[in-house]
């Protein structure tokens, strides 16, 4: 373990969500509801990483989640490294997979669709894994994961 | 009570269901006036005017002996006092058997068919689109070519826009037709049409000139408005807008069968001389709609083929 990760402090038992861009911490944060957990969170800011030059990490204390839930983080940071931690050792190693559908977490950026105009969650199918392409299931316009917005 | 059964949009309709729809319009179109509706209300909500559309749906419902409820104009509804679509369709629901909506915002349609307690027919959301006028569409090829099956179909004018085209298109994947899209550059079929055409199989031939003999083959001409609103260079407008009407004078060469379409309403694109020529049928193509309505708005009350066939409701 190197110096920087010690920065963070080691958990006993929880996640450990690793290489997330900086600027995406926030968003990683609240796609995981982390402001809801009542167990302890390290969030460590903008540490030196070989990978990414600067990167953060988050560990969650006794908290493990569940595949659609870490699956939902494909839409903002797709190559995070997620560990699964038990008794201060890493049982196992997990990937973000882009799920089939993603429901009420991305904002759907035709202004004219009905999803931006009514107090409704938004829906979108995965058309093309490789290409990051979803379609919104009511207006039918498609876009890029590159530049979604998130609700 | 039956499954929901909405009409939202015609692009994931299999290719038996499409000609099952056919096959009753033409049902209707022996007898359009019937009381197989009777003791049903049938809501018309437009929150955007379309009198066409509206107008068809309307006279449909009542040729059947259905009561019309609904309005035209939605300043007059709580709407415009802030009302959500899903409080407005859920309040509808109690009234109606069936709703049939217009709509100026995309996916309007299929949202409504998730809330409402009835089925919902789409008479167009937004920019999104518009069955009715597809399968109406499609029952005029059907009827003027006695089959849909390996036409050269010409889609002419504006491509990027008309949602019509766009949904015939998809609609015509089951058929083998022969797509010819004839446009100026900057109203040019957009990629993700052909790149449907290329996953489903659809041959397309890409052109700009629209003359005599560039028609010559064509077995269905369907015509649409180049808007000059469309535009972002006005220039090219002035450029371009007296090459994609068709005159009298261009039909010359073309196959007997050949038959004229156009969604209606029509400004300039085809010249009033063509009025007259026996190629021409927007006219009986808005007449069709009546009977294409008829048979969506039973089939999404669950009414079937065999009993619009063996009906003993048929006014004289």
């Amino acid at each position: 373990m190197n110096r920087e990760e010690l920065l963070v402090a080691a958990i006993e038992n929880g996640t450990v969500i690793d290489h997330i861009p900086t600027s995406k911490v926030f968003e990683v944060v609240n796609l995981l509801h982390l402001s809801e957990v009542k167990t302890s969170i390290m969030v460590g800011w903008n540490l030196k990483s070989h990978k990414m030059g600067r990167k953060s990490i988050i560990k969650i204390a006794d908290k493990y989640f569940s595949d659609s839930e870490l699956n939902q983080l494909s839409v903002v940071a797709p190559n995070v490294s997620l560990c699964v931690i038990k008794d201060y050792q890493v049982v196992e190693k997990k990937q973000v997979v882009i799920p089939e559908e993603l429901r009420g977490i991305v904002k759907c950026a035709n202004p004219k669709c009905i999803t931006n105009n009514e107090p409704m969650a938004t829906l979108f199918h995965v058309t093309n894994k490789e290409r990051g392409i979803i379609q919104c299931a009511y207006c039918e316009k498609e876009q890029s994961l590159d530049h979604v917005e998130l609700v | 009570m039956a499954e929901k059964r909405s009409l939202v949009t015609i692009a994931n309709l299999t290719r038996d269901k499409i000609m099952y729809l056919i096959e009753m319009a033409a049902e209707f179109e022996k007898h359009p006036n019937r009381k197989l509706l009777e003791g049903k209300v049938v809501a018309t909500l437009f929150f955007e005017p379309s009198t066409r559309t509206r107008l068809s749906f309307e006279t449909a419902a009542n040729r059947l002996g259905a009561r019309v409820i609904g309005f035209t104009d939605p300043k007059v509804t709580s709407s415009s006092k802030g009302e959500t679509l899903k409080d407005t369709l859920m309040m509808v629901s109690n009234y109606a058997d069936v709703i049939v909506m217009r709509h100026y915002l995309e996916g309007a349609a299929r949202y409504a068919s998730e809330v409402a307690s009835v089925p919902i027919v789409n008479a167009g959301d937004g920019a999104n689109q518009h069955p009715s006028q597809t399968l109406l569409d499609l029952y005029s090829i059907y009827k003027t070519q006695g089959t849909l099956e390996n036409l050269h179909i010409y889609l002419v004018g504006d491509l990027k826009y008309g949602r019509t085209v766009h949904s015939l298109l998809m609609a015509m994947r089951h058929f083998h037709p022969v797509f010819h899209f004839i446009a100026p550059t900057e109203l040019a079929m957009p990629e993700e049409y052909k790149l449907y055409c290329e996953k489903n199989g659809i041959q397309y031939v890409e052109e700009q000139r629209f003359d005599e003999k560039s028609i010559a083959e064509a077995d269905i001409l369907y015509m649409t408005r180049v808007q000059r609103e469309r535009f972002t260079d006005l220039m090219e407008y002035e450029r371009v807008k007296n090459s994609y009407i068709l005159r009298a004078s261009m039909l010359g060469r073309v196959k007997p069968t050949m038959k004229i379409l156009h969604p209606l309403p029509r400004v300039n694109e085809i010249t009033y001389d063509v009025d007259d020529d026996p190629h021409a049928y927007y006219f009986e193509q808005a007449h069709n709609g009546l009977f294409a309505r008829e048979a969506i708005i039973c089939d999404v009350l669950g009414i079937s083929l065999e009993e619009v066939k063996a009906d003993k409701t048929i006014l004289g």
